[in-house]
């Protein structure tokens, strides 16, 4: 499936953090055609698993995790109207009248009402809306609600798949299907190489929620090379121009004090010497992404992190470009084959 | 009514941002040419039709406005990202991360915000200022943007109709397709009185339609089919609900603009009563509706507004009953088969108000 599409395809797919299971099948099904041996694990992990051609071969784990930002039911009205909190960092200024998903004892369409202009008193026009505050409408009164929905019931937001000009393509959870996407492209083009080393892909749970997913598969595979895939902050304004890379310029390469500089530094030889677009990314901190985890899972394993740009990012609009997508593939794979020359 | 419930799902589809009604108002014209006996499209953009009433009654008027509220592009900025203005009464929030489609064309576009991680502890707090979004269309720079879009061209929100819950309908724009598919219905059946059944423009901005429809129809009696507020929501005080989805078509006593005509008022909730339909009254004065324009827009008209509650009005997911919607065609339907015995017209009085 062309990358563009099968973006589209991984966005429309459901997986609040914390209740991937409603989507491991589906991202194994996926990896399955390009790998030697598919796993799920007890967190619901999505590991695939490529055999390196080498007698001796090293572990290179690449993750990038599946789970995507929502909401949970915290309160059913006598109404029928729900309660709700955020599972993930949801912004509550950014999901007024918005469509979402119950997925209760089957999935209700539901949308998060807003009070209509004509309501709101002057005083309350410059006041900041609390989530708490807020309610989904499914439309059913109390008694059936109850029967349909219970408390802890996950809300994922409806916002298919839109493309736009320029191959780009906005959606609710482009961070980070567009870096399962990636891990995808990965797959597909380690199929064209050849590598030395044993390459685990593998999808990430619950990253939304503290990289909880990466912690397991980074215990659980002793890798010699970790990779970490997700989104950056695109361009837009108002952003620090530092912090947001432009989108369709290329993959981001992170520089920084967790990263393996040695690592990113080969990694960038490549893709200069490959004529793959990039940009650098300067990560002062931790990164906030699943390198962290890499960085000190068991002894310590060297890692990079490659990064998506992406506008917009934890809206229903989240935009990314699928050129960068395609470049993050053939970069990885690229320096992982490279490795192979060593 | 089956028919009438698909009608509102197609209008509800359909673009028709105040100034920019044609394909809302295409879509009315193959529906009701088979009904009427006269129709025409004045200068504003008005659809007015006619349908010659079976005895000798007042000249009634039905007023349902095409037009919702929406987008008009402003300014293509050098990295390819549109700024608007908005068209009618749309909440700041209620523009994040929605999707748009723009012109004719419709191409789509979305409306990005600043990522929750780049916002300041003050801009957490706050709220959101429509001046700071702009549609992204995807473009890289201006001139691609320009490729695509003119400044002037009107967006609308990209948001298809959806039946859940209990019998449930979401849909952008139902303020006020859903006059419009009750208007459609209305005309399918002949009345005692002669019926001028109009389909007006701009109502979003100030009500402009009605004003040309209504001095070129010069109407005795006028019954405008509005969708209105609703905001029955926990935590709501009643008073603040305005209407209560469910609860039947709501009567408009007075708002911003009108207060209905006392005997008109009468004959609706006499009606109702009488045909077991059920009916509310909207608790606020809030909101102003075409009947504004056309009690004073002719010779003098007898107004009253029936209107559908529709939760979270203005925004791309309205929400409303579709017991309410079957009600609102019952209810003004009677009213109309009904309307010359039991009003009298102000000046069949000798001008002098009766008791």
């Amino acid at each position: 499936m062309e990358c563009g599409e099968l973006l589209k395809k991984l966005n429309d797919i459901r997986a609040v953090t914390g209740r991937e299971n409603m989507a491991a099948g589906k991202i194994a099904e996926l990896f399955r055609q390009y790998c030697d041996d598919v796993s799920i694990d007890a967190f619901y992990n999505v590991i695939g698993f490529k055999k390196g051609q080498s007698e001796n071969p090293g572990n290179v784990l690449i993750t990038a995790h599946y789970d995507e930002i929502g909401l949970i039911v915290t309160g059913i009205e006598d109404s029928g109207f729900l309660r709700f909190t955020a599972a993930g960092g949801v912004d509550a200024k950014a999901i007024g009248a918005m469509e979402v998903t119950v997925h209760g004892k089957k999935d209700l369409f539901g949308v998060i009402g807003v009070k209509p202009p004509h309501l709101i008193p002057p005083e309350d026009k410059d006041k900041g809306i609390k989530m708490e505050d807020m309610r989904i409408d499914i439309g059913y009164d109390g008694e059936k609600a109850r029967k349909l929905v219970s408390i802890g019931d996950m809300i994922s937001f409806n916002s298919p798949a839109q493309e736009l000009m320029n191959n780009r393509i906005a959606g609710k959870s482009m961070d980070n299907r567009s870096g399962v996407a990636a891990l995808v492209e990965i797959l597909k083009e380690l199929q064209k190489l050849k590598h030395d080393d044993n390459v685990y892909v593998v999808a990430t749970v619950q990253e939304e929620l503290g990289l909880i997913g990466a912690i397991c598969a980074t215990y659980n595979i002793k890798a010699d090379l970790g990779i970490a895939i997700d989104v950056c902050h695109g361009d837009m304004p108002d952003a620090p121009s530092d912090e947001a890379f432009p989108l369709d310029k290329g993959v981001a390469v992170a520089i920084g004090p967790i990263i393996s500089r040695k690592h990113a530094k080969e990694c960038i030889k490549i893709a200069n010497e490959e004529n793959i677009p990039y940009q650098i990314d300067p990560e002062a901190g931790d990164t906030g992404t699943e390198a962290a985890v890499h960085a000190v899972a068991r002894e310590g394993i060297p890692v990079i992190l490659l990064s998506i740009p992406c506008k917009y990012m934890h809206t229903a609009v989240e935009m990314v470009s699928v050129s960068d997508i395609v470049s993050t593939g053939r970069l990885a794979a690229r320096y992982i084959a490279g490795r192979s020359k060593e | 009514m089956k028919e009438a419930l698909e009608n509102l799902k197609k209008l509800t589809a359909l673009d028709g941002v105040s100034g920019e009604e044609k394909p809302v108002r295409d879509y009315i014209i193959s529906k009701i040419t088979d009904h009427v006996d006269d129709y025409y499209v004045d200068n504003i953009g008005n659809l007015i039709t006619y349908k010659k009433g079976t005895g000798n009654g007042p000249k009634v008027m039905l007023d349902a406005h095409m037009d919702e509220v929406g987008l008009l592009i402003t300014l293509i900025n050098s990295d390819g990202l549109l700024k608007f203005r908005t068209i009618g009464g749309i909440e700041d929030r209620v523009l994040v991360g929605k999707r748009v489609r723009i012109g004719e064309n419709r191409v789509p576009g979305i409306i990005g915000f600043k990522p929750l991680h780049l916002q300041s502890s003050k801009e957490r707090k706050g709220t959101v200022d429509k001046k700071q979004l702009t549609i992204d269309i995807g473009a890289k720079d201006k001139e691609q943007a320009a490729s695509k879009v003119e400044i002037g061209d009107l967006a609308a929100f990209a948001y298809d109709p959806v039946e859940f819950g209990d019998n449930k309908l979401m849909a952008k724009a139902l303020d006020d397709r859903v006059g419009c598919a009750v208007l459609i219905e209305l005309l399918k059946h002949k009345y005692e009185c002669d019926i001028y059944g109009c389909f007006t423009v701009q109502e979003e901005i100030g009500l402009k339609g009605a004003k040309t429809s209504t001095f070129q129809v010069k109407p005795d009696i006028a019954l405008v089919l509005e969708g209105t507020t609703c905001y029955d929501v926990p935590d709501t005080k009643e008073y603040g609900m305005s209407t209560v989805c469910g609860k039947g078509p709501a009567l408009t006593v007075m708002d911003r603009t009108v207060i209905a005509d006392r005997d008109l008022l009468r004959h609706i909730t006499k009606t109702a009563e009488l045909n077991g339909i059920p009916y509310q009254f909207k608790q606020t004065i809030t909101g102003g509706t075409n009947a504004g324009k056309i009690q004073t827009g002719g010779t003098g008209a007898k107004v009253a507004v029936i209107a559908l509650p529709c939760r979270y009005i203005h925004s791309p997911v309205s929400v409303m009953d579709i017991n309410d919607f079957e009600n609102m065609i019952k209810l003004s339907k009677k009213v109309l088969e009904t309307l010359p015995a039991s009003i009298t017209l102000y000046r069949e009085q000798g001008g002098k108000e009766y008791v």
